[in-house]
């Protein structure tokens, strides 16, 4: 039974090691680790920091449990013993305070970080911001570009180095907009609306998700970001204008039935209000208030 | 007319298609056909019914709770394996074996029965057959009021199961978030089943939290003042506290949107004013202090098997006793940090942020308080020691990692991934589980008068805690590398070596798990060996260990007097030989049928409604009303058992004597202690 203990615990500490050496992982995949825009990569050492701090208490801890441990084993004849004590003020200080301390550190850098990576917050820029609105759907992303007037599904395209201003609402269930090395996410709600502003640093692909479980369609939910150079930006968005698929109202009553695993597709915008219509569909001044969303389950 | 005597129900609704789903009820239903057919041989029934359904006994009652759990942990872990398997499977090209609509509800129905069912039967099991024994009473302050909260209780978790097989369960996670709980989304009787699953079972538990606070409160035996309370009965009374006022909130939440989806009313949709973000917050506001619910209990588990085991008192009592008073307080400010990616500004998120963090000063405490503990004891590495030091070093780093989701911007990266499914079950598996594991080896003898085996026992440890690490390990990395939580299939061919890992680690907790039946078994088996016939089988400190194993069903034959903290401790080493007293008579609740009858009329309540089969519902309301109008009418609800009786029992129970035979009482009627 020792043996088998042995080797339970070998892998236990050894797995990560081992899977690194097969595997070579180190790369982009480690999406919160491998930051590619501001926000991102003060998070990312926002993390970092409060684990460096933590583990200024945790390490001793754990260290003090083995060592208490297999000091004060009933076998160990040698170690003191001293079977009525129960209390010693100076311990009990400073058991209070080291937590105290620590969390009195991390509490002013939870204020501080809380308001600089405010996704309310615009970022410094020179450029003006780009805007760009979300909206949930089942089970897609509608990117909507109401300045260029032009609508992508589950593709996201923007400028590396212009901030991005992201007005996001549902059509739907909740949602949460997610695009990890580019920054923290927010949720999508109905007759709401939520901003994010993120910025890409450089050029890239960066993969963008839905992380709040939305029902059948949820797992396929995911979309790339593409942050180019400004010039194929706009070559882009002049493309779909000349492509010609159009989004207008009964284009949108069609994108509207839940459909799962959508591929990306774009769109010209004919509908100019469409995102500012779906948020008020929800609202309880409307007239309409019984909005026939299409039947909700797919049959498997 | 058919729709009116079966509402919504027909003969669609059994998943005959669904092979796994037919395969697993084949084969509980021949497990349960073979369990009966057992019972009948042996000719049980009347045993069981006289002795242990309509029992009002609390070791008893505290003993079909743990039951419950354990047969409920099986269904949950099985959840776990389903969707550990799926996950490990469904990359890329690959869609695994399980289909969206049922992975959905599996992963639903594993949150709720693992929270609900698991962790809340298991230690309202423990504190049933502890605390009165603790705080030196003869049962609790309502005994028929604790068998009415079981049978709620074993009924609607009867119902949750019940989904498998007729209808469907919840695929909206256990959380029920609108809107994709209400009606518009999910139309069929799966979020229905999670609603009245949660509300029954939830009436049972508040009553039992009402009945433990007056317990606590009223009987505890002469002389035990408030800061003479043994330690976990101060960990009980905290998480009342904490039931009394967190699951009305829970009760309500889910009255609304039961209305919602049954009355067509709109506290929660997207339409006519109805908010998703009130349910959030609400169900959080209940939610959160459930987790110190289920985590407290444990912590007052791993104080008196640290103090026990290392032959010293618990270090830092008053400490441990503010502290936990803290946290209850505090766990009642923290519940945005579910959702700190709702849009709150950031003072707010800033807030609920410090104030999660300021729990883990209390936390923090209470770990250095056990080590101190251990600081210049003995200790003696029993099964349940070894629990105890494999929940604090992981609770450690359940706890960093937790205090690193309760940084807003932090969390804006980490949310709903699966990191923080990471955190929840390194915070729950050691916080709460390996405490309730601790507190069944340690107080088994004292319940069945034999203890566990302890190599068994020991086995089941080392391969659940390694597979602990293996299964939920990979899981932080892969939060680092953006993946969300509840993915029936991805794309990211990174993931899967982590998630082939993590169900290598789930199949050796499946290893710890067989090792603890068997456990029970070997014990079983060789229960004259391991027997207790002292009634204090680890040289324990506080009262339970006074009484014989198993105790008497009035537990003390005289309510003692308490003059310390660890009054048994005391009254060992004093030598104390107490005076010659007579035996009185003694007054016990007499058992009631009533129980199972109200928790049968629950679970016909609870389906009628989940069908919409109106007229049984109203019958099954009205009786249960009727059934509690009875009761009061009931003036025959104590029995007597005369001295002449008591004063045998004693003298059978108490082989050897705890006293030498030469100072045997003279008569009968009296005994020493």
């Amino acid at each position: 039974m020792k043996k088998l203990m042995t080797v339970l615990v070998t892998i236990t500490v050894f797995w990560p090691a081992a899977l690194w050496a097969c595997t070579g992982d180190c790369g982009d995949q480690w999406a919160v680790l491998t930051p590619k825009g501001y926000i991102a990569s003060h998070e990312k050492t926002l993390i970092l920091t409060a684990l460096g701090l933590m583990l200024l208490v945790v390490v001793p801890v754990i260290l003090m449990t083995v060592i208490f441990a297999w000091k004060y084993r009933a076998t160990n004849a040698h170690a003191d013993y001293d079977p009525e004590w129960d209390h010693s003020t100076r311990i009990e200080v400073v058991i209070w305070l080291v937590p105290t301390v620590i969390v009195a550190i991390l509490g002013t850098l939870v204020w501080t970080s809380s308001h600089a990576l405010s996704p309310y917050r615009p970022l410094a820029s020179s450029q003006p911001p780009l805007k760009i609105q979300v909206v949930a759907m089942d089970w897609k992303w509608l990117f909507i570009y109401p300045a260029q007037k032009v609508a992508t599904v589950n593709q996201l395209v923007i400028p590396a180095g212009v901030p991005v201003d992201f007005i996001i609402t549902s059509d739907a269930v909740m949602s949460s907009f997610f695009i990890p090395q580019l920054g923290g996410q927010i949720y999508a709600m109905a007759g709401m609306t939520t901003h994010l502003h993120l910025i890409a640093d450089e050029p890239g692909v960066f993969q963008g998700y839905n992380t709040q479980f939305s029902g059948q369609g949820f797992s396929g939910m995911h979309f790339e970001t593409v942050a180019t150079s400004q010039d194929s930006y706009n070559q882009w968005i002049t493309q779909i204008r000349e492509q010609g698929k159009v989004l207008d109202r009964p284009a949108f009553k069609t994108l509207e039935l839940p459909t799962k695993n959508e591929d990306p597709q774009q769109y010209s915008l004919a509908i100019p209000d469409l995102f500012d219509s779906i948020v008020t569909s929800f609202s309880p001044n409307t007239n309409s208030p019984a909005k026939t969303t299409p039947t909700p389950m797919i049959e498997d | 007319m058919e729709e009116l005597i079966f509402g919504k129900l027909s003969f669609h609704d059994i998943p005959y298609d669904n092979p796994i789903i037919m395969a697993t009820l084949g084969g509980s239903s021949m497990l349960l056909l073979c369990i009966g057919i057992l019972i009948t041989y042996h000719g049980k029934w009347s045993y069981l019914w006289r002795e242990w359904f309509t029992s009002v006994d609390h070791k008893r009652v505290g003993v079909m709770y743990i039951v419950l759990a354990m047969v409920m942990l099986l269904r949950g872990f099985a959840d776990a394996l389903l969707m550990r398997t799926q996950q490990a499977l469904a990359e890329g090209g690959a869609q695994g074996y399980l289909p969206p609509d049922h992975y959905n509800q599996i992963f639903s129905a594993h949150g709720t029965i693992m929270i609900i069912f698991v962790a809340m039967p298991f230690f309202i099991g423990l504190m049933n057959i502890i605390v009165p024994l603790q705080i030196g009473a003869r049962d609790v302050a309502y005994p028929f009021l604790n068998s009415v909260s079981f049978w709620l209780t074993a009924s609607s978790g009867a119902l949750v199961m019940l989904s498998l097989g007729l209808g469907n369960f919840s695929h909206a996670g256990w959380s029920g978030y609108p809107p994709l709980s209400e009606k518009h989304y999910s139309p069929g009787p799966g979020v229905d089943y999670w609603i009245w699953g949660l509300q029954l079972g939830g009436v049972g538990t508040l009553m039992t939290g009402i009945n433990f606070f007056v317990t606590i409160l009223r009987l505890r035996a002469p002389g035990m003042t408030m800061m003479k309370l043994p330690i976990f009965s101060w960990a009980i009374l905290v998480t009342n506290v904490l039931i009394m006022l967190s699951f009305p909130v829970l009760t309500v939440t889910l009255a609304l949107l039961a209305m919602d989806r049954y009355l067509g009313m709109h506290f929660f949709t997207n339409h006519m004013g109805g908010n998703l973000m009130m349910f959030t917050n609400l169900f959080w506001i209940w939610g959160h202090p459930e987790v110190y619910i289920v985590i407290l209990p444990a912590f007052g588990m791993f104080s008196e098997i640290s103090a026990t085991f290392s032959r010293k008192p618990l270090f830092g009592y008053t400490s441990m006793v503010y502290a936990s008073v803290a946290i209850s307080t505090l766990s009642f400010v923290v519940w945005l940090h579910h959702f700190f990616t709702m849009g709150a500004g950031a003072n707010v998120n800033a807030f609920f942020g410090i104030a999660t963090m300021v729990i883990a000063v209390p936390t923090g405490v209470k770990v250095f308080n056990w080590l101190f503990t251990f600081y210049r004891g003995r200790i003696e590495f029993t099964t349940p020691v070894l629990w105890t030091l494999g929940f604090i070093i992981t609770f450690c780093i359940g706890g960093m990692t937790g205090v690193l989701l309760s940084v807003p911007a932090a969390d804006f990266q980490l949310h709903n991934s699966e990191f923080l499914i990471a955190h929840f079950h390194n915070m729950l598996i050691p916080g709460a589980m390996f405490g309730y594991f601790a507190g069944y080896t340690y107080w088994f003898p004292k319940v069945f008068g034999f203890k566990l085996n302890e190599k068994w026992g020991r086995l089941a440890f080392w391969l659940w805690i390694v597979g602990f690490y293996l299964a939920f390990m990979p899981l932080y990395a892969l939060g680092f590398m953006g993946m969300s939580r509840r993915l029936v299939h991805y794309d990211n061919t990174h993931w899967q070596p982590y998630l082939v890992i993590a169900l290598a680690g789930t199949i050796l907790i499946m290893g710890g798990i067989v090792c603890q039946i068997v456990q029970l078994a070997v014990s079983m088996r060789h229960r004259d060996a391991l027997r207790d016939t002292t009634g204090d089988p680890w040289d324990g400190r506080t009262l339970e260990w006074s009484v014989p194993s198993p105790p008497p069903a009035y537990n003390f034959a005289h309510i003692p007097q308490v003059t310390h903290r660890d009054e048994f401790t005391a009254l060992k080493k004093s030598g104390r030989v107490a005076a010659v007293l007579p035996y009185l008579p003694i007054h016990m609740p007499c058992n009631s049928i009533l129980g199972p009858i109200i928790g049968g009329l629950t679970f016909t309540l609870g389906f009628a409604l989940v069908w919409y089969i109106w007229w049984l519902a109203t019958v099954s309301l009205v009786a249960i009303i009727g059934a509690v109008i009875a009761r009061s009418w009931n003036q025959h609800t104590e029995y007597e058992i005369p001295a002449l009786e008591v004063a045998a029992m004693e003298r059978a129970l108490r082989h050897p004597p705890v006293t030498s035979a030469a100072t045997a009482p003279p008569s009968p009627l009296a005994f020493e202690h």
